[in-house]
């Protein structure tokens, strides 16, 4: 309850939890979008192939930051009972059991992805990259949390934001298969 | 020691191949009458002095690297459940020794085979032999099958039909995975290889070599050769000379002797094409008087490597020659590595365009050659390499014709296997 | 090996096999990495500057297909930590 009380009532809770839960989204499409990017090479001059990547990475490990912003405030707030299990186990939480669900897979997934990025070089390329395709399943899903987990799509913006992000994310991953469809050189399991 | 032919039968060549006009292959009834029969199963005390024995005799590898076999022997044994592979594959299409020895003494490679699996503690030991050879060395098997000859197990597979496939770790992966390219090293295949395991990848002459050093001894194999490179070698001669052979020599027999066994040569020759596809072409006028050995052609930038000498007539084009080689070893590239996939390509383009003409640019060439050599997953493009660079040096009067516009000849003298689309 | 300093004699190898030519490194580390003419990376053959040791690092890293490595090398001779002059003295335990 102290930590309701600092943050200035529930209300206040909400709506940052609602803001970085946007903002992550924004930022887990860019990650995407940069991952495909350094993936086909697709650098404009005077973009890098190396900056693209590192962007990837930097981004991604910033986008945690705003990932524990969003889960604790929403934990926090007195006025739904989420539980920190619900964090991490999909279907644990009294309220919204299906939408903070998906929230929670999308967890687990991008979770995935990011602990065996950061081990990378102990895993091995073929073992990262396996689960790095999760990845392709993490954001859809994260997204399918984001539009049933709030009411704020009627917000005009807020829907402008989801569906750009949505749009720029379908472009990447069609880039992504063209490009594996025509270049087939890489199985699947490296 | 078990002694089987009389002394001075065992001191002469032919060692490895069988004496006298004998069309098959020798069975084992044969095989052991002539050389008696191999050391029995061996225990711990007995495999570190046979490896002893193999260390003193000097034996190097056969497939053309030349590696101490003892060596080799010794890494493989102190590693956990090894594997022995003996390697049949001869990718270099101008060499048949390996399928010679195979299908007239498949009795003999067995035996190394066994022995050097005993020797380093490899419970089972896999044959890879060369399609021509499959059948022969598959029915010697179950011969000794049928003897109960051997507490090692054999197994006999079918090589790969690729130049690259011979390579020890390409061995290993076209084995295990049927996918005839060489594979990263570290770690090597004496440390990790079949299925994980310390891999012994030893050439089918090496074992040959192998089983009669264990019957016989150091002092026996040394007996022939040179004392830096000691021993006997199976050679391929072709090209022309008159009778194409693949004959057995002490290391360090002349050259010109070399061609004799195979009949001298049909035409007046320009230059040799020693050690193989990988190898290096020598101007004929100076090699003819040197021994067939290693140091004795080093000065000449050459070695025996897989033993082939292919004699090119003065009527020869040998920049054709060699841009028609060099092509076909592009082609052979397995593809992993960029220099060697793109690269060799490239630098066959300007051999081809060097060896008929068409406005080369030798600046370009030399800049690809730098690029390329030494770089890659397996020694592939150096090979390639060494032999532009050897043809350029021995052939500088025929580039000189070209560039002004004629050229000795076109005959096609060295076998290409026809090209393979990607 | 470690020299008086306590710095490492190591040395930068590409595995061309797991390469494909992405050229990440060249941009991260030109002075030691430049590309050939099909894009693919040609390292130098000599032992890391120590200045660059932690670039080095950084871009093993960053190389999508992890095709780099760094060798440690071992001197045949000196078991003494205690070094005088470079450690490039050919006692290498590559291949």
């Amino acid at each position: 309850m102290s930590a309701a009380a600092a943050f200035g009532g529930s209300q206040a809770l909400w709506f940052v939890s609602r803001a970085s839960g946007l903002a992550l989204l924004v930022a887990f499409s860019g990650v995407v979008v940069l991952g495909v990017a350094a993936r086909l090479g697709s650098a404009p001059r005077p973009w890098s192939r190396l900056a693209l990547s590192e962007l990837h990475r930097t981004l991604s490990l910033f986008s945690v930051s705003f990932l524990g912003l969003h889960v604790a405030t929403a934990i926090s707030d007195p006025y739904v009972t989420i539980g920190w299990a619900a964090t991490v186990l999909p279907f644990a939480s009294p309220y919204r059991t299906a939408a903070i669900g998906l929230g929670a897979l999308a967890v687990d997934l991008g979770g995935a992805v990011l602990i065996t990025s950061l081990a990378r070089q102990r895993l091995g390329y073929r073992g990262w990259r396996v689960v790095h395709w999760l990845a392709y399943l993490a954001w859809p899903v994260a997204f399918a949390h984001s539009v049933t987990a709030g009411n704020d799509l009627r917000i005009w913006w807020v829907a402008l934001v989801e569906e750009g992000c949505a749009l720029a994310v379908a472009v990447a991953m069609v880039a992504r298969l063209l490009s594996w469809w025509r270049f087939p050189t890489e199985r699947l399991l490296g | 020691m078990k002694r089987g032919a009389d002394l001075s039968e065992r001191l002469a060549l032919p060692r490895l191949l069988p004496t006298g006009g004998l069309a098959g292959p020798t069975s084992l009834a044969g095989h052991l009458a002539r050389y008696g029969p191999p050391p029995a199963s061996l225990d711990q005390r007995q495999r570190e002095s046979l490896i002893a024995e193999v260390a003193r005799a000097g034996l190097t590898g056969r497939g053309g690297a030349g590696y101490p076999t003892a060596r080799k022997l010794a890494a493989v044994a102190a590693g956990h459940a090894p594997v022995v592979v003996a390697n049949g594959t001869e990718g270099e299409p101008a060499s048949a020794k390996d399928k010679v020895l195979m299908t007239r003494s498949p009795q003999l490679v067995l035996d190394g085979a066994v022995l050097a699996a005993e020797m380093v503690g490899a419970r089972e030991t896999v044959i890879v032999a060369h399609p021509a050879a499959r059948r022969v060395m598959a029915d010697a098997v179950a011969e000794r099958a049928r003897a109960r000859f051997d507490q090692v197990r054999i197994r006999v597979r079918p090589a790969a039909d690729r130049f690259v496939a011979g390579q020890a770790s390409a061995v290993v992966h076209w084995i295990e995975r049927g996918v005839p390219a060489p594979r990263a090293s570290p770690p090597r295949v004496t440390e990790r290889g079949l299925h994980g395991a310390p891999t012994l990848v030893q050439n089918v002459e090496t074992l040959a070599h192998l089983a009669l050093i264990a019957r016989y001894g150091a002092a026996w194999f040394r007996s022939v050769g040179t004392p830096a490179e000691p021993g006997s070698m199976l050679v391929t001669v072709l090209g022309a000379v008159r009778e194409p052979v693949c004959a057995e020599i002490a290391i360090g027999t002349g050259i010109g002797q070399a061609l004799d066994l195979a009949g001298g040569r049909s035409a007046p020759l320009q230059a040799l094409l020693l050690g193989g596809y990988s190898g290096d072409w020598v101007s004929a006028a100076v090699a003819m008087d040197r021994p067939f050995s290693s140091a004795g052609l080093a000065d000449l930038g050459a070695g025996t490597g897989a033993g082939v000498i292919a004699a090119l007539p003065a009527g020869a084009c040998g920049l054709k020659e060699t841009a028609q080689v060099v092509r076909y070893l592009a082609g052979e590239s397995a593809g992993q590595c960029g220099p060697c996939r793109f690269g060799l390509d490239a630098i066959a383009g300007q051999v081809e365009r060097l060896a008929h003409g068409r406005g080369a640019d030798p600046r370009l060439l030399h800049r690809w050659l730098g690029q390329v050599d030494g770089r890659g997953g397996c020694a592939h493009p150096s090979g390639v390499i060494r032999l532009i660079r050897s043809s350029v040096r021995v052939f500088d009067a025929e580039l000189r014709q070209h560039a002004m516009g004629w050229c000795s000849g076109t005959a096609r003298v060295l076998p290409v296997p026809p090209g393979r689309s990607r | 090996m470690t020299g008086g300093t306590g710095r490492v004699a190591v040395r930068l190898r590409v595995d061309l096999i797991a390469c494909d030519g992405r050229g990440l490194c060249a941009e991260a580390l030109p002075e030691l990495i430049t590309l050939d003419d099909w894009g693919f990376p040609i390292t130098v053959d000599r032992l890391v500057p120590p200045r660059l040791l932690a670039d080095a690092r950084e871009t093993v890293r960053a190389c999508p297909r992890l095709a780099l490595r760094l060798d440690r090398l071992r001197s045949r001779w000196s078991r003494n930590p205690v070094t005088t002059g470079p450690a490039a003295d050919g006692g290498d335990s590559r291949t």
